[in-house]
Order: C-alpha cells, then sequence, then structure tokens
C-alpha cells in the first residue's frame, strides 16, 4: 500500500476578496505521475506555490511528504526537487558550477558532488559541455540539465512547473524518459503541463478550474466519463465553461 | 503613420503602468528644487567658534559683541589651552578661534596698530576663507567706526550694482542647473534602459521582424519621455515662480523650443548608449554613475568652469547640460532672445546629429 | 555554513564573468577620481572685467594697473561705451563692469570724494560676491595709496589699523582637493556598494532565480549574507582603489590611523549594502530598483556636506542630515584623513552608523522572510 506524499484537504489561498485557490482537496501517493491541469489563471501556480513552502495557505491544511505547510516549511524544502517555467538555471555560470552549487546548497558534500555531478553529466551527454556557460546551451539541453539538477540531492517529490515549454517532441520524449526513471528510483512527480498528450503520461490528473477541483482521475476514466477519445476534449469540455482567463 | 501610433501607444502604456518609477519621474525635479531652494547655500551660518580675550578690555569687548550678533557665529568665550583647541578642532566642534592678544586697545591707540589671531579649521577651505573674511570685516568696520570721528580725506566708494539678481538669492543660479540635471538624468537613462531591457528580453527582435522601420520602433520609445520631460520643465518653471520667487524674464515659448531641442540630444544619447550596450545592467551604470557627477560638475552650475584646468574646460564642451544651462540662464534670467543663443542652439543640434548618426550606424552593422 | 560557501562561490563567479560590471566598478571610480577634485573648485579667479575710462587720468591708469595686476582679473574689454560693455555681461563675456567717472582724479582732490560704478552679473551669487569683494577691497587698498600720494606724510595722523594674523590648521596651503578627496571617494563607494548590491537581488527575482532558492533550504539570512558579503568585499576594494589613487596622484596620506578608517568603512559598507537591499524587496525590476536608488542616492550625496557645509541649512534640513548615512561618512573621512582624528573623536558617528546597518539589514531580512 503506499503511502500518500502530497495530502491537502480545504487547501484555500485568498488575496483579499479573489480566492485564487478554493478549497481543493486531493492526495497524491508515492512514486505517482501526478498532472495537475487547468487553464491559465485557474489558480494551478499558486496551488504549487502552498505545496512548495513558497506560500502560506490562507486556510485548509496540507502536508508534504508528511511535513506541514504552515509551519514546517524547511523541512518541506530539503525533501522536494523544482523545476520552474523559467528553469532557474543560472544562465552565467558554466554546466558544472550549476550542479555544484545547487548540490552543494542541498547539503551534497564534496565526495558526493563529484561522484554524482558526473554521473548526471554522462547520463545527459554533456560531457563536451561542462564548462560552457549554461545560457549558451539550446534549450532542450537546459531543460534536461535544470530537471537533473533537481533530483541531484534525491529529493521525495519534484514539483515540475510546465518544464516542457518550447522544445521539439524528440526532446520532450527523452525529458518523459528522465521523468520515469527518476519515478523508478521511488520519486513522485507532481507536474502542471498544457501539453494535453503530456496528460496522457501521468497516473492521474486533475483539472482545475475557477480555483476549484473539477475533476481527478487517471485520463482513461476521464475520457470514458465525457466521452470524449483524447484530453484535449476532455479538458475543452471542463475548462470551456472557466469564467476565469488569464 | 497609425503603425506609429500604435507603438507610440504602447510604450506610453509601459511607462504610465510603472507607478513607483513615474513617482520618482516626476517627484525628483520637485524634491532637487526644493533642497536647492531652501537647504544649500553657500553661505556659512552658525558657524561654532571660540574666542579668547585676553585683553578684556573697551576695544576687545566691542569687537566680540558685534561678532556674537552677526548671523554667521556662535560664539563660545572660553580660555583653553592649546593642547584643548586642537582637540577641539579634531572633534570637529569648532571651526575657527579668534584670540586677542593682551593690552590690544592699548596698542590700537599708542602704536596705531594692533594684531589679532585667528585660526581656522581648514579641511574645509573655503568655509576657513569665508569665515576668516568674516572676521576681516567686522575688525574693519569697528575701525572705521573710530575713524569716523576723525575726517577723513579722499574717500572713494564704489558704487555696486548687482544685475539680474540684485538679492544675490541662489535660485537664479541653479534652477536652469537642476532643469539641465533632471533632463538629461531621466531622458538618457530611461530611454537607454527601455531600449536595453527589450534587447534583453528578446522583444526587440519581434518588433524588427515587424514591417516597421526600426527607426519607427526606437523613436516611438522615445516619445513618451519627451512628453514627460516637458511636463518636468513645467512644473520645475511652476515651482520656481511660485515658490522660488523666481519669474521668467524672457520668452517662455522659446524656453519651451529650447528645452524641447536639449531632450532630444538626451533622448539621442540614450539610444546611442543602448546600442552600445546589451545589458540592462551596464546601460543603467553608465548613464547614473557614468553621468551624475559629471554632469554636475560640468555643467557649470555647481563650479564655475573658468577655474578648472585647461583640459577639463575643453571637456566641458561635449557635455551638452554645459550648453543647455546657459541658454536657460540666457532666456530665464537675462531675459534675451534667440540672438543670444543661437550658438549654443547650434551646437546642441549638431551634437545631437553627430549621435543620430553614430547610433543609426552601429544599429544597422548590428542588424546585417 | 556550508551554504554561504557555495553562495559565495557563485557570487564572485558571477561577478568576475561579468567583464562590464567589473570595469565599471574599478574603472569608473579610478577615471572619477582623477577628474572631478579638479573640477570641483570654490575659488574665484579668472574673473572677466571690462573696465571703461572716462577719464584718462594718471589716477585711473594707476587704478587700472592695480586691478589687472592683482591676479584676480582678466581685462576682457577696455573703454567701450558702457552700452557695449553691458553688452559684454549679457553674452557672458565679462563679470564686472568697472566705469571710472569723467574728471575722477581733479574732482577727489576737489570735492574729497568721488564714486566708481560697478555693475556685477550676479546670476552666480557667490562668484558676485567674491568678485565684488575683492574688487572692494582693492579699491580700498588703492584709496590709502592715493591718500599717501596726495598728502605729505606726516601731516595727518595716521589712523589705528588692526590686522588679522591667521593660520589655517590640517590644510595650511587651502588646497581644495584635500577637502574634495575624501569627499569624492565616500560618494563613489556609497553609489557601488549601493547600486550594485540592489541591482543584483531584483535581477535574481526578474529571471526567476530567485524562485529557485527559496525553494531550496536555503536560509534567507544565508541567501543575504552571500550577497553582503561580495559587495562588501568589492567596496573595500573599490575604496582601496580609491586611497592609493589619493596617496599616488594627490599625495594625500591620511593623517590618522587608515586602519581606523578601514574600520569605519566596513561598517558603512553594511549600512549602505542595507539599504540597497532594502531597496530591492520593494522593487520587481532592475529598472525600478535603479530609479529609485538613484533618487535617494541623489539626495544623500547633494546633502551630505560635500557641496555645502551641513552647518549652514536651516533646522529641518539638519534633521534629516541626521539620517542621511553619506553626511557621517563625508565627516568622518575628512576628520580621519586631515585631521587625524581618532577613535574616540569619530565614537558618536561609528555608533549612528552601525545602528544604521542594524536597522537596515533587518528590515530587509524581514521582507524576505515574509512568503507570500
Amino acid at each position: 500500500m503506499s503511502e500518500a506524499v502530497i495530502k491537502t484537504d480545504k487547501l484555500t489561498k485568498r488575496f483579499g476578496d479573489f480566492v485564487a485557490t478554493n478549497a481543493i482537496s486531493f492526495e497524491v501517493q508515492k512514486g505517482e505521475v501526478f498532472g495537475f491541469l487547468g487553464a491559465n489563471g485557474a489558480g494551478k501556480t499558486t496551488a504549487m506555490r502552498m505545496l512548495c513552502g513558497l506560500s502560506i495557505p490562507s486556510s485548509g491544511t496540507a502536508t508534504i511528504a508528511g511535513f506541514d505547510v504552515y509551519g514546517q516549511t524547511e523541512k518541506i524544502k530539503k525533501s522536494i526537487g523544482y523545476m520552474s517555467q523559467k528553469f532557474s538555471l543560472y544562465e552565467d555560470l558554466t554546466v558544472m558550477e550549476n550542479i555544484r552549487f545547487f548540490g552543494g546548497i542541498y547539503g551534497l558534500t564534496g565526495q558526493q558532488l563529484k561522484n554524482k555531478g558526473n554521473e548526471l553529466i554522462t547520463k545527459l551527454g554533456l560531457q563536451k559541455e561542462v564548462k560552457k556557460i549554461v545560457g549558451s546551451l539550446p534549450l532542450g539541453w537546459k531543460q534536461k540539465l535544470s530537471f537533473s539538477v533537481a533530483v541531484l540531492h534525491n529529493p521525495k517529490i519534484v514539483f515540475l512547473d510546465e518544464p516542457t515549454g518550447g522544445v521539439d517532441p524528440v526532446t520532450r520524449r527523452q525529458f518523459w524518459d528522465l521523468i520515469y526513471e527518476s519515478v523508478e528510483n521511488g520519486v513522485t512527480i507532481f507536474i502542471t503541463t498544457h501539453y494535453m498528450d503530456e496528460a496522457e503520461y501521468c497516473n492521474r490528473i486533475s483539472i482545475m478550474v475557477d480555483g476549484k477541483i473539477e475533476a481527478l482521475d487517471t485520463p482513461h476514466n476521464l475520457k470514458e466519463k465525457y466521452k470524449v477519445t483524447s484530453m484535449d476534449d476532455v479538458f475543452y469540455q471542463l475548462a470551456r465553461g472557466a469564467k476565469r482567463g488569464e | 503613420m497609425k503603425q506609429f501610433i500604435t507603438f507610440i501607444k504602447k510604450e506610453f502604456a509601459h511607462v504610465l503602468r510603472d507607478r513607483k518609477t513615474l513617482l520618482i519621474l516626476f517627484g525628483m525635479p520637485v524634491v532637487q528644487i526644493l533642497i536647492f531652494g531652501f537647504a544649500l547655500t553657500n553661505e556659512v551660518q552658525n558657524a561654532r567658534i571660540i574666542v579668547m580675550d585676553h585683553s578684556n578690555d573697551a576695544a576687545t569687548k566691542q569687537i566680540v559683541a558685534k561678532i556674537g550678533a552677526s548671523q554667521y557665529f556662535d560664539v563660545e568665550k572660553t580660555v583653553i589651552k592649546g593642547k584643548q583647541m586642537e582637540a577641539a578642532f579634531k572633534k570637529g566642534k569648532i571651526k575657527l578661534a579668534v584670540i586677542f592678544p593682551a593690552n590690544f586697545n592699548t596698542d590700537l591707540l599708542h602704536q596705531n596698530h594692533a594684531q589679532v589671531q585667528v585660526i581656522a579649521d581648514a579641511s574645509d577651505p573655503n568655509t576657513a576663507t569665508t569665515l576668516t573674511n568674516y572676521i576681516s570685516t567686522i575688525l574693519q568696520d569697528y575701525l572705521s567706526d573710530i575713524n569716523q570721528v576723525a575726517n577723513v580725506p579722499y574717500r572713494i566708494t564704489p558704487q555696486i550694482r548687482m544685475m539680474y539678481n540684485p538679492q544675490l538669492k541662489g535660485a537664479p543660479n541653479f534652477v536652469p542647473g537642476v532643469m539641465a540635471l533632471v533632463l538629461m538624468l531621466v531622458c538618457v537613462m530611461m530611454t537607454a534602459v527601455s531600449i536595453v531591457k527589450e534587447k534583453e528580453t528578446g522583444t526587440m527582435e519581434i518588433l524588427l521582424v515587424s514591417p516597421f522601420k526600426p527607426l519607427l520602433v526606437i523613436v516611438s520609445k522615445a516619445i513618451p519621455y519627451l512628453l514627460l520631460s516637458l511636463i518636468n520643465v513645467a512644473s520645475i518653471l511652476a515651482l520656481s515662480v511660485f515658490v522660488l520667487d523666481l519669474p521668467v524674464k524672457g520668452s517662455i515659448l522659446l524656453l519651451f523650443a529650447e528645452s524641447t531641442l536639449f531632450i532630444i540630444t538626451c533622448l539621442t544619447l540614450g539610444i546611442f548608449i543602448s546600442v552600445k550596450t546589451n545589458s540592462q545592467q551596464v546601460a543603467m551604470l553608465i548613464s547614473l554613475m557614468g553621468m551624475l557627477l559629471p554632469t554636475i560638475l560640468f555643467s557649470g552650475f555647481m563650479f564655475p568652469i573658468e577655474n578648472m584646468p585647461i583640459p577639463l574646460q575643453v571637456f566641458s564642451n561635449v557635455i551638452p547640460a554645459k550648453w543647455f544651462y546657459i541658454i536657460v540662464k540666457t532666456i530665464m534670467i537675462k531675459g534675451l532672445g534667440f540672438s543670444a543663443i543661437w550658438k549654443e542652439s547650434l551646437i546642441l543640434s549638431g551634437i545631437t546629429l553627430f549621435l543620430l548618426i553614430v547610433s543609426l550606424k552601429s544599429f544597422k552593422i548590428r542588424l546585417t | 555554513m556550508r551554504t554561504i560557501k557555495f553562495l559565495l562561490q557563485k557570487e564572485f563567479r558571477q561577478i568576475f564573468r561579468n567583464k562590464s560590471i567589473l570595469a565599471m566598478v574599478i574603472f569608473m571610480p579610478v577615471v572619477q577620481l582623477l577628474i572631478l577634485p579638479l573640477a570641483a573648485n570654490y575659488e574665484v579667479k579668472n574673473i572677466n572685467i571690462s573696465v571703461i575710462d572716462n577719464d584718462h587720468s594718471s589716477c585711473s591708469q594707476k587704478l587700472i594697473s592695480k586691478v589687472t595686476a592683482s591676479g584676480y582679473f582678466t581685462l576682457t574689454g577696455y573703454n567701450y561705451s558702457f552700452k557695449q560693455a553691458f553688452q559684454l555681461i549679457e553674452k557672458d563675456e565679462a563679470d564686472l563692469v568697472l566705469e571710472i567717472p569723467q574728471g575722477f582724479e581733479r574732482n577727489l582732490v576737489r570735492e574729497n570724494e568721488q564714486q566708481l560704478f560697478i555693475a556685477v552679473n550676479a546670476i552666480n551669487g557667490t562668484k558676485a560676491n567674491l568678485g565684488g569683494a575683492y574688487l572692494a577691497s582693492i579699491i580700498r587698498d588703492y584709496n590709502s595709496d592715493i591718500r599717501l600720494d596726495l598728502i605729505e606724510a606726516g601731516r595727518f595722523n595716521r589712523q589705528p589699523t588692526a590686522t588679522i594674523v591667521s593660520s589655517n590648521w590640517f590644510n595650511p596651503l587651502l588646497n581644495y582637493k584635500l577637502f574634495m578627496v575624501p569627499g569624492i571617494l565616500a560618494i563613489l563607494v556609497t553609489m557601488i556598494g549601493g547600486f550594485l548590491t540592489a541591482l543584483n537581488i531584483v535581477k535574481e527575482k526578474e529571471v526567476g532565480t530567485i524562485e529557485q532558492i527559496n525553494v531550496t533550504p536555503i536560509k534567507k539570512h544565508h541567501f543575504i549574507l552571500g550577497k553582503l558579503i561580495p559587495f562588501w568585499i568589492l567596496g573595500n576594494v573599490v575604496f582601496t582603489l580609491g586611497l592609493l589613487v589619493a596617496w599616488l596622484i594627490y599625495g594625500i596620506v591620511p593623517l590618522g590611523s587608515v586602519l581606523l578608517l578601514y574600520g569605519f568603512i566596513s561598517v558603512y559598507l553594511l549600512a549602505v549594502l542595507g539599504f540597497g537591499l532594502l531597496v530591492s524587496t520593494f522593487c520587481d525590476t532592475q529598472q525600478q530598483a535603479m530609479f529609485i536608488m538613484f533618487f535617494f542616492m541623489m539626495v544623500f550625496i547633494l546633502m551630505g556636506g560635500l557641496f555645502t557645509s551641513i552647518d549652514s541649512m536651516p533646522e529641518w534640513a539638519k534633521v534629516f542630515t541626521m539620517f542621511n548615512p553619506v553626511s557621517y561618512l563625508i565627516e568622518v573621512m575628512r576628520m580621519i584623513m586631515l585631521k587625524g582624528s581618532g577613535m574616540k573623536d569619530i565614537l558618536k558617528q561609528l555608533g549612528t552608523i552601525a545602528l544604521f546597518a542594524i536597522v537596515l539589514n533587518s528590515w530587509a531580512i524581514l521582507n524576505y522572510k515574509k512568503t507570500s
């Protein structure tokens, strides 16, 4: 029986009168690939920030890897990895320097850093680029590097915020290979994306509309429920009534 | 043409949305005028000094009274030893010491000559000289008072007429200076940064690929700042007239026309900087740090240019603010017309043209 | 603690890799320190004067020679009509016009008094005042000379005179550069420290790397330290460069303890950097940060006592100056470098700046701690 590494109960975030995230409740099991979908402005990013310990909820509860989002944000941060839309590597540092920095921040020692760093570089095939400035790398490599850096410290959960924007299908496929590899190592993946084909890669997905979770199930079940053949259509059915757009 | 307007509208939206920057854009000239108008002055007042009177006779008592009555000095009468005096200076507590020797009055009357010792803290040479001069004047006043009794022949009296600024107020000097400073800094920096930002974020390429001439794109960036700067000119003039009591003697229209010319010069300078740099940080550092102190110094309103070493005087000719400062003074304070400033206007136009050509050249090179 | 090591490594790598910032931090202060003290000078000399001599007597000639020989004035016009001379003032080719009336010599002897007419371009009040004062004192001297010439010696009692014997302490040659260089150095250190810190953090905000940092277990105060330390070091480097330039080019050697200077600068830098940090917490874009920093810098510099004296300011301005860190630095730099003041003398300023540093940095950390 898998444990729930993410548990939320009526998690809410208000900004003044505006309720960005409206009492969402769900669980994510260990080793799952959980897709967190929604239209622009639906409240995905706000929710994710609460789960990462970046933002304190207005009400409701949530635990990440067993730690409470209100009082134990530091412990949460030690147990998770994060990759944002902007990739957030230092563009003016080299590949190796970025690896060393983020690894070191998470507490990897000199020897560990060396080993893991080399491992990562070999796996990604970046041997020739080790000393290159990240800013000069093509987008696809930056992405893969970002992800690898995010899992460097063996986190329990990795949060991915629209990680595959702007790259070709081959690279996206390779990226998902990396994701599955981590899953095999016991990592839980929490991913938001706009690509509906990627939604199919997930174990379960939730769809947020106007701050609430309107659907939560496996892709297969959702397609059956709404009597459509693609996730695109599922999404369209749910999201077109949305009042909030970006 | 319609597309040009669209661009301008977009640029305005950018500018107006940034409330914090806008606040400073408009607030800065106001604050500067207030500071210069009410806080800064070259006069020395309430300087703390000590007086040591070893004679304590009729003459010294009168002189000391005169010193104490003057607004320039805050007198502490003490008798302290030499070492203590040095310590007092080092602590920064006093700026000047006046020491009357014993038998001052006797020397004055019987030997027709007496001396007063003055020690000044010359780490600030200006204040030291000024304060020493004040003491000297007070002394001379005293002497001429006692000499009134004797009828002195062959008196030559100078009649001095102060032109343009009879009350010797600071405003006529610095208001044109503040105008030049604010316009230059705002226009140069804002334009440079705004253009470089688009380069950095990559949106510049989108604009360049569009069917609009790159020149139009750049000009459209400068236009909002042109208008904002004109508003600043208006507010500076309004403050000057209503708060500082300094009217515009000459033609306001001409003043605005020349201001527009200067603004365009500065905007072009901003464009030039933006063409040469690729990061916002560098653009900002050049515009601000590279230009703040030099503009203050070489425009001529803080320190007279004639006092500088020749190479610096020559260099000052390159600073557009110097010419604009002269232009504003001539129109606003002296009340003269275009015939008095055609030369300076020509120079400004020349600088603008030069910057424009160089920028365009560099820009084209980048693109090909 | 380890995290700070990694943070510092990253910061320094970024700084050294950024050639233009580096050049600017090193190059610009040196250049400005070389040029600006030469330009900043309140002495009034080379005053342009135009003389109209309607008398053409030996008396008037004597006066004119005295004026031109004084060294303060440059004769730019001679014997134009008053209208023409006036135009010289309009064109800024003359700062003063001296008119000697017709019959000056004759009337002085006959009527025992005469007047001289002087018109001064008073737009620059200080210059006008001093120029007028110099001319008045030359005329006074000339007056006594003439009096002695016209009167047989001994025929009348010499008036009592008193003179001032003045000594100028700490700067006997009244070298204005001694006064300006420490002040300009203070400003340069402030600008670099403040600007770079503010910009640096806002840039991370703009680019997004700050989010990445926020998700890691890096403690907020470690992050802040990781930002403060490199720029603190840079600030000291700039200061050292400045001291070198002051010594090599201007021959200025601190009279007081160099150690004390560095001690004060170290604390001061913490305050300035803290201020830059604080500003960066309020800004979302580099442009805003720059502009806000610029605004404050400008006010601090203008009211810091570099260009004009703080003692002459009205009360409200003096109160404001108490909150202006730059004024403390300028004051202390001058005190230590030129007067050799010691620790006891600057204790009050040191304490105040230390207080600033604590308050500003704490406030900045507080702002960063707030998760939205």
